[in-house]
């Protein structure tokens, strides 16, 4: 009776394994959107704000910001309406709004002018201004009048003067004036009449004032007149006739009147009204009924103008504050706003020039931490019910984060310090350890049968309109994922995010929330204005079993200015709370950090700076670290690649240095190997190393026939790229014959070039990634006019032996025999290439905990999406026409381009708008990698490259398995009452 | 200021009349200018609705960066003779990248294929390849797909035994049914088949 149903057995067998191969392209359904990822919209830091606050409509506040991105928010909540993110090569210098219903914007240094439609952000035209190349440009929306019908726009750059029609950006007229060297500074609109005030200054000291007609663009007045002491270039011009300007030296003030065409002056020392008056002397924008702002290091002070004779310190706020531009508010009236800080607070304080002893408003606005000093205000007015005026004020803070306030209260905020990270790192939670209630658990049984039964009906096509959106709350909701403990799995984690402002911030892998934020003070900026820049994070300590109870720490380093030989500064973080719990700057630059693989007793690691004079000095400072050092020193081995002199060098350490001979910290450098190449002929273009915690399963590499393959696996491998000179710029600056790129494979401990392979016609910008033993690099194919993605793997050939089983059995092999860079290494390379669509951002590859879940290349496309790409398309061995045997192992069929599938998109529908990085980090389970990419916006997800095998997944339908069980014991209880139904009829017969 | 003003709106005219593919050279500066269309078929679209306002074009892998018009119209202004490449980015649709050549002994003269798949164009119209779907669709609910997972194969098969296994029982002969009972009887342990054989006989 056996063979039937062993026969059965067999085949179903079979259809269980056809079932779980079947499953193919690693795709997300529409509904599990939100489910493992998030996304997050940002937009930088302001540096414009226009308000759009009409009776009809939507009350808007269009900005400009650092990011170069331009974005309609939503006044009330701070949501995007819409936005813009423009490529940094065409920076936007001003943005305007202009009839109520067109943004216009100016970039390019004055050579683009754009406009786009308010209410949904479409662009509606687009004009070319001819410009001589200036150094600034100046946009300036003419307010509705009579005599010209169409708003015009006034466009300033250099020499030349436009005016383009804002309705459909033809020009109506262009100026350039005859005096050499001019650079227009400021244009004021009189107000009565079509004529426009230009001013504008020749060489440094020559300042010329012309009057237009702006309907026609003709010169009605012109006036020059050449100053004694020379201007710095910042210039007020207050009404038709007085003008405000700083002079060379920044320590005195002209002001200037001109009467037709006579200009006459006075000089006014800044000192002798303004008490104790230091550092750099800014005017700020602010100019109306005599009243302007002047900044100096240390005070922000109103000065009101006395005629022609001098000035007068009407109020002076201490520093940090801000002063924002004059806003109309009645026919006469203009009013400001000032921020400053008091204690923990901020003071919003509003007046009107009209009368500067009045306060409209001063409130004080409590804004929470880690916000750092206010940058600046954007005022906005809206009229109460009972026709008083209202105010609130956009605040822009110094991380880059900006507030709404309102009546005393910060209405919404905006993190907009996560649209520029540095650098990003991924840190554990803590282990959870609280008991859990029987309560507790009864509701959760409760919730998750009650979650099942809906799930059923969606899966059998029951459930009404309602409760399927209650399903899909239920899966965005599951709270699983966003609690503060570590989970099985390893998918909850913190990424920790170093931003350009200095502000490191926490966030949750579940829903991307900020868990904890710290405005690093040695990251702040300084009182003498120098600016600190972030560089680096690092994972400082670990607890392991000695101190378990500590909590993990991070490293930040960055520099304490913006040159590259500024001092370095180094913060120690606890990676819980964020607590700061270290600090310190050092006598020494940073130009390298290390992070070695060793340890100190108490678990930190081993950080090795480099500084620009070539000189180690090793981190932490204890007498423990420095002995651990030490005895490990003798193999510690670095390389420094120098784009300007096209070198890269290799270094070995040696105790004692030049720096300083008593720092026993301090290790000076000696020089093992360079490799110059020459200037007129290569230009490095990348380099890339492989990632130091990678983790790679298995050596070898079982071929079809049997055969096996040694990976060439050394932690010292790097790649580097070199494009021709001619070669080295955008693409159509060189022809297909003088542009070559030169890849190389190079041993970074002896400097020996494993491998050297030059492609002809083929140019930069070229991204690469380093993994395992091989590498993939993209470039641009100048004769097939399209981008190349090429591979090369590299095998050990010095192990190819150890195939024979006798001389494994008798141990006559060298599997175990250490891999050295001192050795000559037989290696074979295998190489070839694929055309691939799209230009590249980023470029990553997928990292699982132990290296045996098959490879995926993530690519950050110029459409800012992140492509997975199975490695297995970039296989050298890939052929046209694999035998049976290749088929069986997985190799596909070569093409000549690489399939772009939209299903693999990681990202699905949406963008991360500036795409800068994209980082993968592995997940407790083997099958899964967690992706964070990151550029104006984030977006993080899981991906499994060869599916879930280890777990089950998501989709998984728990009630089919417990209907299928209740089905099959049913069964089981139906055949035994009928067999014994039937049994007892036999004895009966 | 006339001259200019003319020379632009010959080229406004230019781009208008002799079709897109239109370049022309302003006489102060040195480059030239690619004027070009994008059109996306929103008729057909079942992808994403097809916005303009979100479509860029990239030249020469972001060394310019422009939007489309509401029309569909695009420009470069600038840009010196030479081969170059135009990408387009819109969300949902796949762009072939354009190679762009600008002759600089021929002004005026602008030549344009696909580099996908080497198609000429005569007028720089783009149009997309094809539209791009993100999701995978999800199946709609059948028998099949739930009787082909692994819970579905189980119930089948035991159906299966249920109902074919009695029908094979009786096409065999009845003296082997015998045989096979001492065989079972003596075995100290009643497998599965063996109870069904039991009930069966």
């Amino acid at each position: 009776m056996a063979p039937p149903p062993r026969r059965l057995l067999l085949v179903l067998l079979g259809f269980l394994a056809a079932a779980s191969l079947a499953t193919l392209a690693a795709a997300v359904y529409e509904d599990q959107v939100g489910l493992a990822d998030w996304h997050q919209k940002y937009i930088g830091k302001v540096k414009q704000a226009v308000y759009h606050t009409q009776k009809s409509g939507r009350r808007r506040v269009v900005v400009l910001t650092e990011e170069n991105v331009i974005a309609s928010l939503d006044l009330r909540s701070g949501d995007i309406f819409w936005r813009h993110v423009i490529e940094k090569n065409n920076p936007i210098d001003q943005l305007s709004l202009s009839a109520g219903k067109y943004v216009v914007t100016l970039s390019s240094g004055g050579s683009i002018l754009r406009a786009w439609n308010l209410p949904d952000g479409q662009m509606i035209w687009e004009t070319n201004i001819q410009t001589s190349t200036s150094s600034k440009s100046l946009l300036h929306v003419l307010s509705n009048s009579k005599v010209v019908k169409d708003n015009l726009v006034l466009v300033l750059a250099g020499q030349w003067i436009y005016a383009v029609s804002s309705i459909d950006g033809v020009i109506s007229w262009g100026k350039e004036f005859t005096l050499d060297g001019l650079e227009i500074k400021q244009v004021v609109q009189s107000p009565e009449n079509d004529i426009v005030y230009v001013v504008g200054i020749a060489g440094s000291s020559k300042l010329a004032v012309y009057q237009l007609n702006a309907k026609t663009g003709e010169i009605v007045k012109d006036a020059q007149e050449s100053l004694p002491d020379g201007l710095c270039g910042e210039i007020l011009l207050g009404s038709s006739n007085v003008l405000v300007a700083l002079d060379e030296t920044r320590s005195a003030l002209l002001i200037v009147e001109f009467k037709g065409e006579s200009i006459s002056y006075n000089k006014v020392q800044i000192s002798e009204f303004v008490q104790d008056f230091s550092g750099t002397v800014k005017l700020l924008p602010l100019m109306s009924n005599g009243i302007i702002a002047l900044q100096s290091s240390s005070t922000v002070s109103l000065l009101k103008l006395k005629g022609m004779d001098g000035l007068e310190v009407i109020h002076s706020f201490d520093q940090p504050a801000s002063v924002s531009d004059a806003l109309t508010i009645t026919e006469k009236d203009e009013a400001f706003a000032v921020v400053q800080h008091v204690g923990s607070q901020i003071e919003f304080i509003v007046k009107v020039t009209s009368d500067l002893t009045n306060e409209i408003i001063r409130e004080k606005v409590d804004i929470g931490q880690h916000r750092g000093s206010v940058q600046k205000v954007f005022l906005n007015n809206y009229v109460r019910t009972d026709k008083s005026h209202g105010f609130r004020a956009l605040v822009v803070m110094e991380d880059h984060s900006i507030l709404l306030i309102q009546q005393g209260a910060v209405v919404w905020s905006r993190e907009d310090g996560l649209a520029s990270i540095v650098d990003v790192m991924a840190s554990e939670l803590p282990v959870e350890k609280d008991v859990v209630s029987v309560a507790d658990v009864e509701h959760n049984l409760f919730e998750w049968l009650k979650g099942h039964v809906l799930k059923l009906k969606g899966t059998l096509m029951l459930a009404s309109v309602d409760e399927l959106a209650a399903i899909q709350a239920l899966r965005v909701r599951s709270s699983e994922k966003n609690k503060m403990t570590r989970d099985h799995n390893g998918f909850r984690k913190l990424l920790i995010v170093l931003t350009k402002a200095g502000k490191v911030i926490a966030l949750h892998t579940g829903d991307g929330r900020i868990i904890w934020s710290n405005l690093l003070p040695s990251l702040r900026a300084s009182k003498s204005g120098e600016r600190p820049s972030a560089l680096r994070i690092y994972q400082w300590q670990v607890p392991h079993h000695r101190v378990m109870r500590e909590n993990p720490s991070i490293l930040v380093v960055g520099r304490s200015g913006a040159s590259s030989v500024a001092p370095g500064v180094l913060c120690i973080l606890d990676s819980y709370s964020g607590e700061e719990l270290n600090s310190r700057s050092f006598d020494h630059s940073v130009a390298q950090i290390i992070p070695l693989t060793l340890k100190d007793s108490s678990e930190q690691r081993l950080h090795l700076i480099v500084d620009s004079n070539c000189n180690a000095h090793l981190y932490p400072r204890s007498p423990d670290a420095l002995n651990s050092f030490i005895s490990e020193m003798s193999n510690q081995y670095f390389y420094s690649v120098d784009m300007q002199k096209n070198a890269i060098r290799g270094y070995s350490l040696q105790k004692s240095c030049d720096f300083n001979a008593d720092d026993t910290y301090c290790f000076s450098t000696k020089l093992l190997w360079s490799i110059i190449f020459p200037s007129d002929a290569e230009r490095i273009s990348v380099s890339e190393a492989r990632k130091m915690n990678e983790v790679v399963h298995t050596q070898a590499k079982i071929i079809a026939d049997q055969d096996v393959m040694y990976k060439y696996l050394s932690k010292n491998l790097i790649f580097v790229a070199t494009v021709s000179p001619k070669a080295a710029g955008e693409i159509g600056s060189a022809a297909p014959e003088e542009a070559s790129l030169v890849a190389y494979l190079i041993d970074a401990v002896s400097g020996r070039i494993l491998h050297r392979v030059t492609h002809h016609g083929a140019q930069g910008p070229v991204h690469a990634v380093v993994s395992e033993n091989w590498v993939v690099y993209h470039y641009f194919n100048l004769r097939a006019h399209r981008f190349e993605i090429a591979v090369i793997e590299i095998y050990d050939q010095s192990r190819a032996d150890n195939k024979d089983v006798l001389k494994l059995i008798l141990g006559k092999h060298n599997l175990s025999a250490p891999m050295t860079s001192y050795s000559r290494p037989e290696v074979m390379v295998k190489s070839q290439s694929y055309f691939f669509t799209h230009s590249v951002k980023a470029m990553a590859v997928t990292q699982t905990a132990k290296g045996i879940t098959s490879k995926q290349l993530l690519i950050g496309t110029i459409g800012d999406q992140v492509l997975a790409l199975d490695k297995r398309f970039l296989d050298p061995r890939r052929s046209l026409n694999p035998t049976q045997q290749e088929k069986e192992e997985g190799i596909i069929p070569l093409t000549d381009s690489l399939p772009i599938i939209p299903q693999s998109y990681v990202t699905h529908s949406l963008q991360v708008e500036a795409l800068r990085g994209i980082v993968s980090i592995p997940a407790k389970l083997e099958s899964t990698t967690l992706v964070f990419t990151y550029g104006v916006d984030l977006f993080y997800t899981r991906l499994a490259p060869s599916r879930t095998y280890d777990s089950l997944t998501d989709e998984f339908s728990y009630a089919l398995l417990l209907i299928t069980i209740v089905a099959l014991v049913a069964a089981l209880f139906v055949t035994w009452i009928l067999s014994e139904k039937k049994e007892l009829r036999d004895k009966w017969r | 200021m006339s001259p200019l003003r003319a020379l632009l709106v010959l080229a406004a005219v230019l781009a208008a009349c002799l079709g897109p593919a239109a370049a022309d050279q302003p006489g102060s500066v040195e480059g030239y200018t690619i004027a070009g269309r994008i059109k996306i078929d929103a008729a057909r679209g079942f992808g994403l609705p097809a916005k303009t306002s979100n479509t860029k074009v990239i030249l020469n892998g972001g060394q310019k960066v422009t939007f489309a018009r509401p029309d569909g119209y695009f420009a470069f202004h600038n840009v010196p003779a030479g081969t170059h490449l135009i990408e387009v980015s819109s969300l949902g649709y796949f762009f072939s990248p354009v190679r762009v050549d600008i002759s600089a002994r021929n002004p005026g003269h602008i030549q344009a294929a696909l580099t996908e798949n080497r198609r000429v164009l005569n007028e720089l119209v783009l149009e997309p390849l094809k539209e791009e779907q993100y999701y995978e669709p999800r199946e709609p609910f059948n028998i099949l797909s739930l009787l082909k997972s692994p819970m579905g194969m189980m119930v089948g098969f035991m159906v299966l035994m249920v109902v074919v296994m009695p029908k094979m029982m009786e096409n065999i002969d009845p003296e082997e049914i015998k045989q096979a009972q001492e065989q079972m009887r003596n075995s100290p342990v009643p497998s599965f088949s063996g109870l069904l054989a039991r009930a069966n006989s």
